[in-house]
C-alpha cells in the first residue's frame, strides 16, 4: 500500500511485440487505403471501406481504446457500410476513368502538406509517453477523480456523460440534426418524379419537360401505387408510402 | 535511428493515409467517391487522436477491480469528497471551516492551478490550499486539508515549489506525497498513477473520438443524401459533367464562357 | 420465399441475440465498454440486417418509420431533461450530484449518467434506422448495364 513511487522520469521507447503488431497494422491501412484510391469500381471500394474500419477497429484494441474500438466496429463497418452501398445503388456503380489532367496540382498539395506535418512530428510528443502533456495534466486527472466523484469504474463512460456532459449533448443533437435532414434530403420526390422513377433513361437536363414532370408527379400523387412506371425491379421489395 | 523511426512510425503512417484522404478528395470527380476519401482522411484523424493517448505499459481505461476499491478507500474520505464534485449550501460552511487560513493568505501567489479541467465550480483554489499547506507544514495536520492537498496536487502534477508536504502526515493516510522541489513550469518527473499501481492510457482522446465516430457517419449519411439528389436532378455524380450540364443549361454551351475565353487566350 | 433460405434461417437466429447484446451495452455499460452510442448502433443493425433478408416493407411493420422521430425527440428530450431537472434541483445543468445528494456511491451521478445515456442511446437508434428506412426505400433508377 504505501510502496514508493513510480517516477517516469526519462521515457525510453522500447520495441516489443505489442508495437511490432500496431506497426503491421498500420502498414495494412496504408496498403487498404491506395487500394480504395485506385479502384474505380464503387462496390469494391465501399467493401474495402468497410475492411479498412475493422482495421482501424483493431488497431484501437491495441491502443487500449476498447470503446472507440467497440463504436468503430459498429458504426464504420457496420451501418457507415450499409449506407454507402444504399448510396452507391442509387448514384453510380463505376467511377468515370480518371483523367490525369489537374493530378500533378493535387499530388503537389498533398506532398507539401504532407511535408509539413511530418516535420512537425519530430517536435511532436513521442509514442506512449506518459509525460506527454496531453497524457500528464487533463487526461490522468479525470483518471484520478473518477473513481472518488462518479464511481464508475468505465472511465471512458464517466467522461462521456458527466464531465463532458454538454458535449454529448451536443452530438446527440448533431445525429438528430443529421437524420431530420436525410429526412428532408430523401422523404420526398425529386423533380423527375422521383421516388418512382424507375430504369427509364435519364432525359437530358436542357430539354424543357415540365410538363411530363407535372403530369408524372399528379399521376404519382392519384394513383398512388398504381403509377405507370414499374417497380417490379426493384432489389427491395417495396412500395410508396401513401 | 531504429528509435527514431519506432517512436514516429504511427505519425507517419497517419500522415500518409490523411493525404490519401486529401488526395482523393481532390482528384477524383466522382461525389461518392470523394465522401469516402473524406471517411478515410476521418479515419485517419481518429487514428492520431487515440495514437496520442496511448501511454507505454497502460492498459483500457477501465478501472480493474482491486484497483477500483483500492482507489474509493484512499482516494479521499467518505465524507470530504462530496465537496469537490458539489457543494450544497449547509455543507459549503462546513467544509470551509478548514480551509479559512487558506483563504486569508489568498493574496499571496496562487501558481498552482494551471489545470482547471475537473475543478467543479472553482472550489478547489489549489493554490490557497498549497499555501495552506505551506503554513501549517509542521504543526498538526487537519486530516482533510491534508488529503485534499495531496490530492490536488496529484492531479495537477505540478507542484508549486515552495510547497513542501508533511511526508509523515500524508504516508499515514495511504498517500504518497510527490517530490519535494520542483519547478512550476518544468516538466519534470510526473506521477503516472498516484493512488494505485495500475496505469491506464489516456481516456480524454478516447471520449471525444468515441462521439465523433457516430457524428461523423451521421453527417456522411447527409453527404451521401445530397448526392443521391444530385444525381437525380442532374443524371449524373461526376463533377465535370455537373459543371457541363450546368453550363449547357446557363449558355448553350457544354463549359462556361469565362473558361473558353481564358482558354482561347491562352 | 424459398430463395436465400440459409440466409433467412440464419437472421431469425440472430435477430434476438443482438438485440439482447445491445441492450447488455447499454445497460452495462458503466462497468465494461459500451454506453448509449454504440447500444443505439447495435440496436438500429439488427433491424438493418433483417430488413436486408426480408425486405423493407416487413421491417417497416415491425418498426413503422413514422414512429421513429417521436423516438428521436424523446432520446433527446431525455438528455436535456435530465438537465433541466438538475437545474430545478438547485445543481448546475447537467450536474448529477443533486439527483441524490449525499450518497456515498455516488447514486446521483450514476442514475443521472443511466438517463442520459438511455437518451442517446433511442435517440442514435432512431436516427440510423431513420437515416437506413430513407435510403433503402428510394427508387433506384440507374439501368442495369451499369453494373
Amino acid at each position: 500500500m504505501n510502496e514508493p513511487l513510480q517516477l517516469i522520469s526519462d521515457f525510453q521507447p522500447s520495441a516489443n511485440l505489442m508495437q511490432f503488431i500496431e506497426i503491421s497494422i498500420l502498414t495494412l491501412l496504408l496498403v487498404v487505403s491506395i487500394a480504395m484510391l485506385r479502384m474505380r469500381r464503387l462496390f469494391g471500394v465501399v467493401m474495402l471501406s468497410g475492411i479498412y474500419s475493422f482495421l482501424s477497429a483493431l488497431f484501437f484494441v491495441a491502443l487500449d481504446a476498447v470503446d472507440v474500438a467497440f463504436t468503430e466496429a459498429a458504426v464504420g463497418a457496420g451501418i457507415s457500410t450499409i449506407l454507402m452501398l444504399s448510396a452507391m445503388l442509387l448514384t453510380a456503380r463505376r467511377e468515370k476513368p480518371f483523367v490525369p489532367g489537374h493530378a500533378f496540382l493535387a499530388l503537389l498539395v498533398c506532398v507539401v502538406v504532407g511535408g509539413a506535418l511530418v516535420y512537425a512530428t519530430f517536435d511532436a510528443p513521442l509514442y506512449g509517453d506518459p509525460m506527454a502533456p496531453a497524457n500528464a495534466y487533463v487526461g490522468q486527472a479525470y483518471v484520478d477523480r473518477m473513481a472518488v466523484e462518479i464511481s464508475m469504474p468505465n472511465i471512458v463512460t464517466g467522461v462521456l456523460a458527466s464531465y463532458r456532459g454538454y458535449d454529448t449533448m451536443g452530438e446527440t443533437a448533431v445525429i438528430f440534426t443529421a437524420a431530420l435532414g436525410v429526412m428532408l434530403l430523401l422523404g420526398l420526390g425529386s423533380e423527375r418524379g422521383g421516388r418512382v422513377v424507375s430504369d427509364v433513361p435519364p432525359e437530358p437536363e436542357a430539354s424543357p419537360s415540365s410538363d411530363s414532370t407535372a403530369q408524372n408527379s399528379t399521376a404519382q400523387n392519384s394513383t398512388g401505387q398504381k403509377s405507370p412506371a414499374p417497380t417490379a425491379n426493384s432489389p427491395i421489395g417495396r412500395e410508396d408510402a401513401p | 535511428m531504429w528509435d527514431i523511426i519506432l517512436e514516429r512510425y504511427n505519425y507517419w503512417i497517419v500522415i500518409a493515409l490523411m493525404m490519401v484522404g486529401l488526395y482523393t478528395v481532390i482528384s477524383r470527380g466522382n461525389l461518392v467517391k470523394t465522401l469516402i476519401g473524406l471517411n478515410l482522411f476521418q479515419t485517419s484523424v481518429f487514428v492520431l487522436y487515440i495514437s496520442m493517448g496511448k501511454i507505454m505499459g497502460g492498459t483500457a481505461p477501465i478501472f480493474t477491480e482491486e484497483d477500483y476499491d483500492k482507489r474509493l478507500k484512499e482516494g479521499l474520505a467518505d465524507d470530504q469528497w462530496t465537496h469537490l464534485t458539489f457543494r450544497p449550501e449547509g455543507a459549503h460552511h462546513e467544509v470551509s471551516g478548514h480551509e479559512t487560513s487558506g483563504h486569508e493568505t489568498s493574496g499571496r501567489e496562487t501558481s498552482g492551478q494551471e489545470m482547471g479541467a475537473a475543478d467543479h465550480g472553482g472550489d478547489l483554489a489549489t493554490g490557497n490550499d498549497l499555501h495552506q499547506s505551506d503554513m501549517m507544514a509542521g504543526n498538526a495536520l487537519d486530516v482533510s486539508a491534508s488529503s485534499e492537498v495531496t490530492t490536488n496536487s496529484i492531479s495537477n502534477g505540478i507542484i508549486s515549489h515552495d510547497a513542501p508536504i508533511d511526508m509523515a502526515q500524508s504516508s499515514s493516510l495511504g498517500l504518497q506525497s510527490v517530490a519535494d522541489t520542483i519547478e512550476v513550469y518544468q516538466p519534470l518527473p510526473r506521477i503516472v498513477s498516484p493512488l494505485a499501481d495500475v496505469i491506464y492510457s489516456n481516456p480524454l482522446p478516447h471520449v471525444l473520438i468515441l462521439t465523433a465516430i457516430v457524428v461523423g457517419v451521421a453527417t456522411t449519411a447527409v453527404g451521401l443524401a445530397l448526392a443521391v439528389r444530385i444525381r437525380e436532378a442532374y443524371g449524373t455524380i461526376e463533377e465535370d459533367e455537373l459543371e457541363a450540364a450546368d453550363a449547357i443549361a446557363e449558355f448553350g454551351t457544354p463549359s462556361f464562357p469565362h473558361e473558353t475565353s481564358a482558354k482561347g487566350a491562352a | 420465399m424459398m430463395d436465400h433460405l440459409i440466409l433467412r434461417v440464419m437472421i431469425k437466429l440472430f435477430f434476438a441475440p443482438i438485440l439482447l447484446f445491445a441492450l447488455y451495452v447499454q445497460f452495462h455499460g458503466d462497468y465494461g465498454p459500451g454506453g448509449g452510442f454504440q447500444a443505439g448502433v447495435i440496436f438500429a443493425s439488427a433491424f438493418i440486417l433483417f430488413a436486408l433478408g426480408f425486405g423493407l416493407r416487413t421491417t417497416q411493420k415491425a418498426v413503422p418509420p413514422s414512429v421513429l422521430p417521436y423516438f428521436m425527440v424523446t432520446g433527446l428530450l431525455l438528455y436535456a431533461g435530465t438537465g433541466v431537472v438538475t437545474l430545478f434541483l438547485g445543481g448546475n445543468f447537467l450536474d448529477y450530484y443533486v439527483l441524490a445528494p449525499n450518497s456515498h456511491h455516488n447514486a446521483g451521478q450514476h442514475m443521472g449518467i443511466f438517463l442520459v445515456e438511455l437518451g442517446v442511446g433511442m435517440a442514435v437508434f432512431s436516427s440510423m434506422l431513420t437515416i437506413f428506412y430513407y435510403f433503402a426505400g428510394r427508387e433506384p433508377e440507374i439501368s442495369d448495364e451499369d453494373w
